[in-house]
Formats: C-alpha cells, sequence, structure tokens
C-alpha cells in the first residue's frame, strides 16, 4: 500500500514537469537550437572541413568573453522580438518590425540631431520619440487590417520597404545627421545618448534595463489587465471573442500599434547608444537595406514561445551565438554562419511544437507502461491537459 | 516615341520575372498553401543558376543554349527548395508564414556566407551576355516588332508560353480543377477519393518551379547576372504575391497586375531618361517606393471583396471535419 503511495506521488511530479506549458515550450526551444545549431554545423562542414570544429566551439563559447556587447545587441532584438511576439498573442503575424524598427530609430536620431532641449531629458524624449515613430509604422498595417481586411503580411513587408527607403533618403539629405566622408550617420551629441552602465570597452548601456522592465511590463499586461485578457482571447478564436463584444477592430490597431512602438524602442535603443570608444556613438549606414533586427525579432518571439519572460531569455541568447558567430572569421567562416543558424531555428521552431508534443507522447507512454495500475484514473486528466498545451504552443 | 519604347521593352523582362513568381504564388495557393517563401525560392533559383553559368561563361556555348540550361537548373532548385516548404507545411502541418519566413532568411544568408568565402564579395556575378539587339525578320515588323522584338531577352518569350500554359493547366485539366479543389475545400476533394497530401505537395512543387525559374529571370533580364545576398531580389517574391491577389488568383488578371507594376518599377528606375519626370525635381526615392505604394493601395481596393482560395494557410488534417 504505502508502495503504491510512493508510486502515485513520483508520478504526479513527473506529469507536473512534462505537461507543464512552459516546459514543452522550453523542451520545443530547446529542440529547434539543436536542430539549428546541428545545421550549422554541417554548413561549416561543407564550407570548410578542417575549422568546422573550432569554428562551433567559437559560436558556442564565443559570446563569453564579450558579455557586454550581448547586452547590448540583445537589446534591440528583444524589443522587435515583443513586437512579433505581442502581435502573435493576438493572432496578427508582425514581420514589419524592421520597419517599425528603423523609423523608431530615424525619429530616435531627428530628435538626438535636430531637437534643442535640456539636456537632462534629451535622451529621454528621443526614446520616447524612437517609440512614436515605431507606433505610426505599426499603425497603418493595422488599420488597414482591421477595416480593410487587407493581410497583415503583406502590409508589414511593403512598408519594411517604403520606411527603408524613406529613412535612408531622409537621413542622406540632411547635412546634421549625415556624414558623406564615411557614408553614415554623425556621432550623436552626448546628451542625446543613453547613459552607458561603465562597463569599458562595450557598448552596454541602460538600454537593457529598460527593455527587460518592459518586457516584465507585457508579462503583467497579458496575464492581469482586460485589455491582456481580450487580447488573447482574441488570438485564441476571433468569432468567439467578438460575440463576446471584444471590439477586434480597435483590439487590432492599439494591438499593432503598440507592437510597432516596442520595435520602435529597439531602434532607439540601438542608435542611442554609446559606443565602446569614447565620445563616439553607434551609427547608421543608410544603404537601402532591410534592417535585420526585425527578421531575428522573429527568431526570438518564437524561441520564446511569445511569452515576454521567455523572449528576454531567446534574445539574450540569439544575441550570445550572434557574438560567437563573429569571432568564427578568426577560422576563416563568415558571421552570417548565424543567420543561417538562425533561419532553421525558426524553421524548426514552426513545427517543433508539434514534434515535441510527439515526442513527450512516446516519453508519456513508455513511462505510463510500467505503472500499468495508474492508468485508468489518471487517464482523462492528461489528454485534456496535453490538449490544452497544444494550442498553447500554437500561439 | 523613343521613351515609350525603351519603357515598353525594359518593362517586359521585369514583367516576365513578376508574372513567373506570382502564377508560381498561385498554383501555391489555390492548393491551400501560402507560399510567403517565394522570395528564398526566387533567390535561391537565381544563385544556383548564376552558378552554373558561371561554370559554363568560358565554354563556347551559345549564350541562349546557356539561358535555356540555366533556366532548367534553376526551375529544379527551386523545385528542391520549395520541397522544404510543402513538407513542413503539409506532412508537419506547421505555420505556413513562419516556415515561409525562415525559408527567406536562410537564402540570403547562406548566399552571403559562401559568396564572401568562396569570391570573396556578396555574391556571384556572370558575364554571359543574354541580350538580343533583335531577332530575325520579326524584329523587322512595325510597331510590334520594336515593341517585342528589339532589345529584349529571350526570357519575354519563355515568359508568354508559361502563361499560356499556366492558363491551359489551371482551366483545362483535370489536375487544375482538382488543385482547386485542394484549396477550397480539402475534406470535401477527400470525400470524392482526391490525395489533398500530394496535390498540396504538387502545387508547392509548381510554385518551385515558376518561382525559380522567375528568380533566374530576374538575374538575367534586371540585374545583368548578379546575384548578391545583400538585396536579393528586392522584394520581388512580396511583390509578386501582391500581383497574386490584385490578380484575384486568376492567370490572365495575374498577367495584367504584372505589367502594371512592372511599368511601375521600370518607371521608377527610368526617371532620369524621361524629360518631363525629371523636370519635376522629385527625388527619384519617392519613385523606387511607388511600386510598394501601390500594392498597399491595390490591396486596400481588392482585399474587401477577396476571392482568396477557403483553405488556404489551414493545415489538411483528416480528422478534423
Amino acid at each position: 500500500m504505502e508502495n503504491k503511495n510512493d508510486l502515485q506521488i513520483k508520478k504526479f511530479k513527473f506529469k507536473n514537469i512534462t505537461d507543464n506549458a512552459g516546459f514543452s515550450s522550453f523542451a520545443s526551444a530547446m529542440m529547434a537550437i539543436f536542430f539549428g545549431l546541428v545545421f550549422g554545423f554541417i554548413v561549416m562542414l561543407v564550407a570548410s572541413p578542417p575549422n568546422a570544429v573550432a569554428g562551433m566551439k567559437y559560436i558556442i563559447l564565443g559570446g563569453l568573453g564579450r558579455l557586454g556587447d550581448v547586452f547590448y545587441f540583445a537589446t534591440p532584438i528583444l524589443m522587435t522580438g515583443l513586437a512579433v511576439g505581442f502581435a502573435f498573442k493576438m493572432g496578427l503575424f508582425n514581420i514589419g518590425a524592421s520597419g517599425q524598427y528603423t523609423m523608431g530609430m530615424f525619429f530616435a536620431l531627428y530628435v538626438g540631431f535636430m531637437w534643442d532641449m535640456p539636456d537632462s531629458i534629451h535622451w529621454i524624449v528621443a526614446i520616447l520619440s524612437g517609440m512614436v515613430g515605431g507606433m505610426l509604422w505599426g499603425l497603418i498595417p493595422g488599420i488597414f487590417k482591421a477595416f480593410l481586411n487587407v493581410n497583415e503580411v503583406i502590409t508589414s513587408i511593403m512598408f519594411n520597404y517604403i520606411g527603408m527607403y524613406l529613412v535612408d533618403m531622409l537621413i542622406k539629405g540632411n547635412g546634421t545627421m549625415y556624414k558623406s566622408t564615411t557614408t553614415r550617420t554623425n556621432y550623436l551629441p552626448l546628451e542625446s545618448q543613453i547613459p552607458s552602465l561603465g562597463i569599458t570597452g562595450t557598448n552596454v548601456n541602460l538600454g537593457i534595463i529598460f527593455a527587460v522592465l518592459i518586457g516584465v511590463i507585457i508579462y503583467i499586461i497579458l496575464q492581469k489587465t482586460t485589455f491582456g485578457y481580450e487580447l488573447k482571447a482574441t488570438g485564441f478564436n476571433k468569432f468567439a471573442s467578438e460575440y463576446a463584444g471584444m471590439k477586434g477592430k480597435t483590439n487590432i490597431i492599439l494591438t499593432m500599434a503598440i507592437a510597432g512602438g516596442f520595435a520602435g524602442l529597439g531602434g532607439a535603443f540601438a542608435i542611442l547608444a554609446p559606443s565602446g570608444i569614447s565620445g563616439s556613438s553607434m551609427t547608421y549606414e543608410p544603404i537601402n537595406m532591410i534592417a535585420s533586427a526585425g527578421f531575428d525579432g522573429i527568431a526570438v518571439a518564437l524561441l520564446g514561445s511569445s511569452h515576454p519572460i521567455g523572449i528576454i531569455f531567446s534574445a539574450i541568447f540569439i544575441s550570445y551565438i550572434k557574438r560567437g558567430g563573429t569571432l568564427t572569421s578568426l577560422v576563416g567562416y563568415k558571421p552570417e554562419i548565424i543567420d543561417v543558424v538562425i533561419a532553421v531555428i525558426i524553421y524548426f521552431s514552426a513545427f517543433a511544437a508539434i514534434m515535441n508534443s510527439g515526442l513527450s507522447r512516446i516519453i508519456k507512454s513508455r513511462f505510463k507502461n510500467k505503472e500499468l495500475s495508474h492508468i485508468e484514473e489518471d487517464e482523462p486528466e492528461t489528454t485534456v491537459k496535453s490538449k490544452d498545451d497544444n494550442t498553447k504552443e500554437e500561439e | 516615341m523613343d521613351t515609350i519604347y525603351y519603357l515598353f521593352q525594359n518593362m517586359l523582362p521585369v514583367a516576365i520575372s513578376l508574372l513567373l513568381v506570382a502564377l508560381g504564388g498561385m498554383f501555391s495557393e489555390i492548393g491551400g498553401i501560402i507560399n510567403i517563401a517565394l522570395e528564398g525560392i526566387m533567390l535561391f533559383g537565381a544563385f544556383i543558376a548564376a552558378l552554373f553559368v558561371y561554370s559554363v561563361q568560358g565554354t563556347d556555348m551559345s549564350p541562349q543554349t546557356i539561358l535555356l540550361l540555366g533556366m532548367v537548373v534553376a526551375a529544379i532548385s527551386g523545385l528542391i527548395y520549395s520541397l522544404l516548404l510543402s513538407f513542413a507545411a503539409v506532412t508537419m502541418k506547421a505555420d505556413q508564414v513562419i516556415t515561409g519566413t525562415s525559408l527567406n532568411m536562410l537564402i540570403p544568408a547562406a548566399i552571403l556566407l559562401f559568396a564572401k568565402m568562396f569570391f570573396g564579395s556578396d555574391g556571384i556575378t556572370t558575364n554571359v551576355n543574354f541580350y538580343i539587339r533583335e531577332v530575325h525578320i520579326l524584329g523587322k515588323i512595325p510597331v510590334i516588332g520594336k515593341l517585342f522584338f528589339q532589345n529584349t531577352y529571350l526570357t519575354v518569350m519563355i515568359g508568354l508560353v508559361f502563361l499560356v500554359i499556366a492558363v491551359i493547366i489551371f482551366y483545362r485539366t483535370k489536375f487544375g480543377l482538382r488543385l482547386r479543389a485542394c484549396g477550397e475545400h480539402p475534406h470535401a476533394a477527400d470525400s470524392v477519393g482526391i490525395n489533398v497530401h500530394k496535390m498540396r505537395y504538387a502545387g508547392a512543387s509548381i510554385s518551385g518551379i515558376l518561382a525559380g525559374i522567375g528568380g533566374f529571370f530576374y538575374s538575367v533580364g534586371i540585374t545583368d547576372g548578379n546575384v548578391n545576398g545583400h538585396t536579393g531580389v528586392a522584394g520581388f517574391g512580396f511583390l509578386a504575391l501582391a500581383v497574386m491577389i490584385f490578380g484575384q488568383w486568376k492567370p490572365m488578371r495575374i498577367f495584367f497586375g504584372a505589367l502594371f507594376f512592372a511599368f511601375l518599377r521600370t518607371l521608377a528606375y527610368s526617371v532620369s531618361l524621361i524629360p518631363f519626370l525629371s523636370n519635376l525635381g522629385i527625388d527619384q526615392t519617392y519613385y523606387k517606393m511607388l511600386p510598394y505604394f501601390a500594392t498597399m493601395i491595390v490591396l486596400a481596393f481588392t482585399s474587401k471583396k477577396s476571392r482568396a482560395p477557403k483553405a488556404e494557410g489551414i493545415p489538411y488534417d483528416k480528422s478534423q471535419r
């Protein structure tokens, strides 16, 4: 009798872990990362066999020596990750984070350079205007989606291009912002830069702290407010939430605007940063290229399964392997290897959830075979729970 | 009058590239798979075909033979790449938009990686001249000859042939009808014995073939044989999707949509050659934004009563009714 109780406790614990939504999304993220790294390794093997092991070592361990930069480069993709993940919660695919990011960056730059302000609040205003820029660029696809039923994916891609061309043109046409000899933007005045965290030799600044705080705030909004609830409800079932009296159209526009605001903040955090060399700041080169931060944001959001806290960690992870990736050039590879890895991670995270539930089903059924006596009473609960997990992961 | 000829002659290669890719998107979507990955497939096809052209460009093969062989190479590589999409979308029932996005991201990164490692540049440039100054006899026909058979590429004629084939497949074959059924109501199609998974694989594969060829034609007719990872195909895959929606998933309407967008783009890049427009003194960047703006406006007017395949984007699951 005692023995049976023991088993029950043990089993209860095991189920607690594997059936937890957090665990299974963590497991599927791990699986996606694993496949991504394996594929990256294969690509490196094809490209240059003798250096593949050394290159992989750099990718996995290289970030450790440059943690300050890891956090700096995590900031913008954390924000774009939130921009994508937040819209995902509502069932919208915000592929336009790149354009929103670029727009936010431009607004922040413009205020940083052109507005005359008291030194103490200049950088704060610059950050906020970055948010406004991003919001604007998120708002328009939102309006198109809500009122004209235009697929937000296509609109936001078009706005990526429009934003990119527009910003590059405006920057190139502005003598204060653009320095034609370096074909990059000038260094920002000191008072419009975000204060550094004081770690020498790196770009890390207050931005990462703001970004993490924003992530936590979004978590609270999603979990504790009516708006967050409506948002998630609409994401689960558009028609049911409409029937329940939620204003679908307003929420779509609001969600896209907020998501755009996050991406815009990402652009502001990225460009308003002081660089490692004192007196200088980060610069932007207008060469008609779509910002990659937006696409990295998709990877970040998917890896973190659109959960704000998960996104914080996945942003740091992606930034970490990116730093490691730049080191692979020491053995003859190029930093783009990481973009390959990230693309593969996204590919697999799109169906890792399904593979994962298949895998956990196998594990569970094996576990159960050993404890046949308990199956009957626990079976219904298991199925209900696992169903719940699946729907959560598909957000 | 010369300006009009010039615009028209330059517009056709652009239009054909858009047309093929948009037709590809159409075949995928009427089967029920949203193919956001068109951009990536185009670039993959263009790059592999460029590698092929690069490897044979020293030999005494005639340019037009190389073009045809390159087209086959591009078609095969596009097909292979699209299998990644269909595997995820059909077999794994994954989210099609996310998978497509990842496929779009993979190729530019891979091209940059390999090109930087092996060519020391962002991409690959071939120097075979596919340009046709004037087609024998046909080029002599008064107006039409000048419009279609002078300063052109073989790609234009091939593209028009593909359009005819697409129309026939779409309206006149059992396959076309079945494919459309799979996109509209896969359960109904399944109930009469059509293998929905197979049909969807077929639809996505056709789109891979057409997008691969479209990508190669893009590099031939628009970038003069340069394929690089930075600019890629400049959003043509996405423009093609817009063209497809504009064409309401019908081949002939897609053709006119492609002509319209190609016209806008050609206009944007030849502003300086048109006295009337260059006198206006508007920054050329505005013209470059024009096709994207036009897409937005067109979509705003067409999406409300959209005739999109009903089951597109939804993985087919036999057990769900």
